[in-house]
């Protein structure tokens, strides 16, 4: 079969069950995404599929379909992206591992348009964790980004 | 942004260690193109916490290289070292690279626990930075046959001051090369007051990697030829496969090699569990080969392990007499004199650290030789019981350190590291072995359960006169001592036998229990359970006197002092760390309670379901206040719209830093409150973060508020003393909203009922 990621066509063959993390991770060595659960309750593998947010832990790689995948590594065209720019500003990540999952979230919150409320933020990001705690930072970017916009 | 590149991520995808090549002391990187070590280690002050063990690299082109020996796991030490040394040094910020260290006993300990990296290294980083600075400035006079006196570095340069002549550090590195080192009692170290990045938030060198998704962690490293292994490990401590059949999970495609592990026996200490490892071509083939595996399990002994009794032994232990570890008066006596006493027990479960990564480490054994690569805490522990694991010599292990996803203590026990190298040598190719997030709850390290009886009693006036506590819970030790039940000294000395209140009868015991699952280190450790019992007992003093519970925090700690704990024969670790260095002051603890009570403005009328809460503590050798505001809807359901956290650690190398650290160690402090592992028949229940509840964005606090307190007192810990005194300002607030007291974590439904 063939998946679009980043704007760019791969053939994969292998079980066509085989969750897209592990396509994304282990095929394409597209390792931004990362891999904290395996059960859609952390969010640490967060993608888009045609800019909606998915679990890539739990999506079947054939249930991609003629989809676009964006990951972090395709996160905008020529890697500038409000909420990055705005994340380093305010020295959101700690150790950085969830943070791909948490950008790729708030990117899709984001896509909405109009800015998010606090409760909006709440809904939206509560299903990616952070160990480290950054979730006041992260609801401040989410903030200072759309405002910015 | 500055302009620091992370070259971790590329030095271990090459596989070569520019830190490989290095030798104990500074070095410059000459033009003949190797790295010839050209100074002795800087000897600095004496005392126990004096590891001579710090790198500075001079390229000819001026390229600054600062090694971190630490591991970075979200503190920002690549960052915190950088600056320390850059500073010194008077380097171009935008001319420093950071790489990371292996494991070698030349850096000194590397073990990144006991939030040390600064405490531990800041004289030595800064007189690593010196020692090259004036080496610099003595190959500048050289070359202009002028007096050093005359030569001084100024930003990445040495500038000759009556002719102003200037020369770059890359043009002086190979003449700096040859000279000897000045001795370290000869190096000058800055005034604070000229330090260019200590004490200034400079952004983390690893920020821009992160945001792109080019950050490698242990889980994201690639070897040509890598195998990926998922292991079945026994449910219960110490059990073993009975009986298993490969055959279903041979059948999975991709899954090549199923075999048994070496059985794990007491004491557990650092070394794998044990069970079965299916070995396959890529990560989902071997989880699915695993989840086909038919294994049954002889449980061994540890099969009677049940949290619900288990509870209840620690309760009857907690309820009578224990080894008495710190007395002064007569509490019996108080206690029976006393107009009124109060008697209350406090219950903290098992917890995990559940880093956001779960274990994992790749390795690749070959003829006999293991090159390791790992999210670890600590490298040359790995190193040495791969090597033990092994049968090999340490010197044939290569430990690399890659970027760490969470460590909270999980990552300083190297037993996923040594089943790495197992597996390795027995497949002879590279394998990544990877916890699942069930391998990382049912098979941890768990954080101590502990239960808790504290008795008080008041006089007349609301003043407390008698303290009798009591803890109890499996120690550390038992893990490495599989006898062990009383507590260590170093358990005690977390919260425990520091007690910082002035009352004149005061009697501190610890009882018996014994560990049937691994116990070990989680962020602050034994301080969250000590600090939860002490600031809510604190708490519900006040409420008994009928005092607001700062100004009747403040009372019981009474005035400014230094507790002299030997005086009282008192076995107390102070963190290693010398005690006339870093004494336990009640002025600096009653002054982080002050600076939150005002940036809180504690005192101030709140609206109906609102609640304001407030504790504090002293642990590795600094000290936090803290304040939560919580706000409990009429069915019990709070949320928390605002933090306030006060901090001394002393000498501060990175504000911003702390106050990242202070945020996200109260949001650990909070998951702290909010989850529990527990046994049934000796295994752990909870499987994943369905079942095992840590703090979520719509729970955390909306905002904070931390104030770094300004201080010229020796650095101390940053990453573990905002976690203790979260809990019980939390639910000291949850009381002042809705009058119910958590004396039990998690706290679960009990504000519903």
């Amino acid at each position: 079969m063939r998946i679009r990621v980043n704007g760019q066509s791969h053939e994969f063959d292998g079980d066509p069950n085989t969750p897209l993390l592990w396509v994304l991770r282990d095929t394409l060595r597209l390792t931004g995404t990362k891999f904290g659960c395996g059960a859609a309750l952390c969010g640490a593998c967060t993608v888009h599929l045609d800019g909606n947010a998915v679990r890539a832990c739990v999506t079947p790689v054939q249930a991609v379909g003629n989809a676009e995948v964006t990951t972090i590594e395709g996160l905008s065209e020529g890697g500038a992206h409000p909420l990055r720019e705005v994340w380093v500003e305010l020295g959101v990540p700690q150790c950085g591992y969830c943070q791909p999952g948490q950008l790729m979230q708030a990117a899709a919150l984001l896509s909405a348009g109009t800015p998010p409320s606090d409760e909006e933020i709440d809904q939206a990001m509560s299903g990616n964790l952070c160990r480290c705690g950054t979730y006041a930072r992260i609801r401040a970017a989410i903030h200072k980004a759309s405002q910015e916009r | 942004m500055s302009g620091v590149e992370n070259v971790s991520r590329r030095r271990f995808l090459i596989g070569t260690g520019l830190a490989g090549g290095l030798v104990l002391g500074v070095w410059f990187y000459g033009t003949r193109g190797d790295r010839a070590p050209m100074a002795a280690a800087p000897s600095g002050s004496s005392g126990p916490a004096f590891e001579p063990n710090v790198f500075v690299g001079i390229a000819p082109d001026g390229t600054v290289t600062i090694v971190c020996h630490r591991s970075e796991m979200g503190q920002q030490v690549r960052t915190s070292i950088a600056q320390v040394v850059a500073d010194e040094l008077d380097a171009d910020w935008s001319r420093v690279v950071v790489a990371q260290a292996q494991a070698d006993e030349k850096y000194g300990s590397q073990n990144t626990d006991g939030s040390r990296s600064i405490r531990r290294n800041f004289s030595r980083l800064r007189e690593a930075g010196a020692m090259a600075r004036a080496m610099l400035e003595q190959a500048a006079a050289d070359r202009w046959s002028v007096p050093v006196t005359e030569c001084r570095v100024t930003l990445h340069e040495v500038v000759h001051g009556p002719s102003g002549r200037s020369v770059g550090f890359g043009e002086l590195a190979e003449a700096a090369s040859a000279l000897e080192p000045p001795p370290s009692r000869d190096l000058k170290l800055k005034a604070p007051a000229d330090w260019r990045y200590i004490g200034r938030p400079t952004p983390s060198v690893d920020l821009n990697d992160i945001v792109h998704g080019r950050g490698v962690f242990g889980m994201d490293v690639q070897l040509d030829g890598m195998k990926v292994a998922v292991i079945a490990r026994p449910p219960v401590l110490f059990g073993k496969p009975k009986a298993f059949d490969a055959a279903p999970a041979l059948a999975v495609a991709g899954v090549e090699r199923v075999f048994e592990l070496p059985t794990l026996k007491p004491p557990a200490g650092f070394k794998p569990l044990g069970g079965v490892a299916v070995v396959a071509a890529d990560t989902w083939a071997a989880i699915q080969g695993r989840r086909a595996l038919d294994i049954t399990w002889d449980e061994g002994r540890n099969r009677s392990y049940d949290s619900g009794p288990y509870r209840e032994a620690l309760q009857v232990t907690a309820r009578k007499k224990g080894r008495v570890v710190r007395e002064q008066g007569n509490v019996d006596q108080a206690l029976a004199r006393a107009h009124k006493t109060l008697t209350a027990e406090y219950y903290v479960p098992h917890l995990a650290q559940a880093p956001m990564e779960p274990p994992v480490a790749t390795a690749h054994v070959t003829d006999g030789k293991v090159e390791l690569w790992s999210s670890t805490q600590t490298p040359q522990v790995t190193r040495r019981e791969v090597a033990q694991a092994l049968g090999i010599d340490e010197s044939d292990v290569t430990v690399n350190v890659t970027l760490l996803g969470g460590g909270f203590g999980r990552k300083s026990k190297p037993d996923f590291s040594v089943e790495a190298a197992l597996v390795s040598r027995e497949v002879g190719a590279p394998v990544k072995v990877m916890w699942t997030r069930e391998d990382d709850l049912q098979n941890g390290y768990l954080h101590a359960v502990s239960y808790q009886h504290l008795e008080a009693g008041i006089d007349a006036r609301g003043q407390t006169t008698a303290w009798l506590h009591r803890t109890v819970f499996p120690p550390i030790g038992s893990t490495f001592d599989a006898g062990r039940t009383f507590a260590g000294e170093g358990d005690l000395s977390q919260g425990f036998v520091d007690n910082p209140f002035d009352i004149d009868h005061m009697r501190l015991e610890n009882g018996r229990a014994e560990g049937h699952v691994r116990i070990g280190w989680m962020r602050s450790v034994a301080n969250i359970y000590h600090a939860f019992a002490v600031q809510s007992f604190a708490h519900e003093l006040a409420v008994a006197a009928n005092r607001d519970p700062k100004e009747y925090l403040l009372d019981l700690i009474g005035p400014p002092r230094k507790i002299d704990l030997a005086a009282m024969d008192v076995e107390y670790a102070n963190y290693g760390d010398p005690i006339a260095r870093y004494p336990v002051d009640t002025g600096r603890l009653r002054n982080v309670i002050e600076t939150v009570s005002k940036s809180s403005q504690w005192g101030r009328t709140l609206p109906e379901g609102r609640g304001m809460g407030i504790a504090a503590h002293r642990s590795f050798l600094a000290y936090v206040a803290t304040v939560v505001e919580v706000d409990v809807t009429p069915d019990g359901e709070f949320t928390i719209p605002s933090v306030w956290v006060a901090i001394d650690a002393g000498t501060v190398v990175n504000p911003d830093h702390v106050r990242n650290q202070c945020e996200g160690g109260s949001v650990y402090g909070l998951s702290a409150a909010l989850g529990q592992l527990t046994a049934k028949d000796g295994a752990i229940v909870q499987r994943n973060f369905d079942t095992y509840e840590v703090a979520r964005m719509k729970q955390a606090p909306r905002s904070f508020d931390v104030q770094v307190v300004q201080s010229d007192e020796p650095p101390a810990g940053v990453g573990e003393p905002p976690t203790p005194p979260f809990a019980p300002a939390l639910c000291n607030a949850l009381f002042d909203a809705t009058g119910k007291r958590i004396r039990s974590l998690p706290i679960g439904d009990q504000l519903r009922a």
